[in-house]
């Protein structure tokens, strides 16, 4: 006999209520990562030959700015969820698992916002 | 006899479970399905370097001196490309997951086309920057 009503199973939802949220960031991220990428890359190739007066003057382009900020933000979101599939996957120790998969959160986080304060002190600072 | 049973069950409980790394020789399917998790770690850490450099640029020229002198390096210009060629693969197969979630594209006959296609274009995106770097520096 199953219990759960046609709605429960229309929507989705299994015992954890929100299981599919995480898959269906890590696809969103993924696909505003497609051009965001492609961006970044032929922006980074440049890098390794950038005095530090090129690298501030470019970040602080208006378009440069708020591209690194969209890329920053997407690119550790979709990272974080990323590694915690990956720890999920091949971790089996239930406390190690619960560690790592709260390491890879609190640091990308601490990541997310150290990179977004950067660009921002950047663009701001005199 | 009790242990020739025993002995056989355990026989048969030793066997591996499911296709092992040991017995089977991975498709080229399998092992690009295991690089896009290992570009994607190795990304992650290019992202932690991404923050450094930031950081450095933010607390102004001495210190993103020193970043530069090691971003101008062999080793630093090395990186710089491992990163994109691992960038490009993860765009390309993460654009074949995205095909696969809308349910297309499982035939068998295909799979390999497929495959030797994300490597395709991991070369042709990595030469494309190459062109457009040489141009414009």
């Amino acid at each position: 006999m199953n219990y759960r009503s046609p709605l429960a199973r229309a929507r989705g939802l299994g015992s954890a209520r929100e299981g599919l949220n995480d898959w269906w960031r890590q696809r969103v991220t993924a696909i505003a990562l497609i051009p965001l990428g492609f961006w970044f890359a032929f922006c980074l190739a440049l890098l390794p030959s950038a005095s530090y007066q090129e690298i501030v003057a470019w970040i602080r382009a208006p378009w440069n700015t708020i591209l690194l900020l969209s890329f920053t933000l997407i690119v550790f979101y979709h990272t974080m969820l990323g590694l915690q599939v990956i720890i999920e996957d091949y971790v089996h120790v239930d406390w190690l698992k619960i560690v790592g998969i709260l390491s890879v959160k609190l640091v990308f986080s601490f990541l997310t916002l150290a990179a977004i304060y950067a660009t921002l002190r950047i663009v701001f600072a005199g | 006899m009790n242990s020739e049973v025993a002995r056989a069950s355990r026989a048969v409980a030793e066997r591996p479970l499911s296709p092992h790394l040991q017995i089977y020789r991975l498709p080229i399917t399998a092992v690009l399905s295991i690089t896009h998790r290992i570009t994607g770690v190795a990304l992650a850490l290019g992202l932690v370097a991404l923050v450094l450099l930031l950081m450095s640029v933010a607390q102004g020229p001495d210190a993103y001196a020193q970043v530069q002198w090691w971003l101008a390096s062999p080793f630093g210009k090395a990186a710089t490309w491992g990163f994109l060629i691992a960038l490009f693969f993860h765009l390309s197969h993460g654009i074949r997951h995205l095909i696969w979630d809308t349910g297309h594209s499982f035939s068998r006959e295909w799979l390999t086309y497929y495959a030797l296609g994300e490597l395709v274009a991991t070369l042709v995106f990595t030469l494309a920057v190459a062109v457009a770097t040489v141009a414009r520096s």
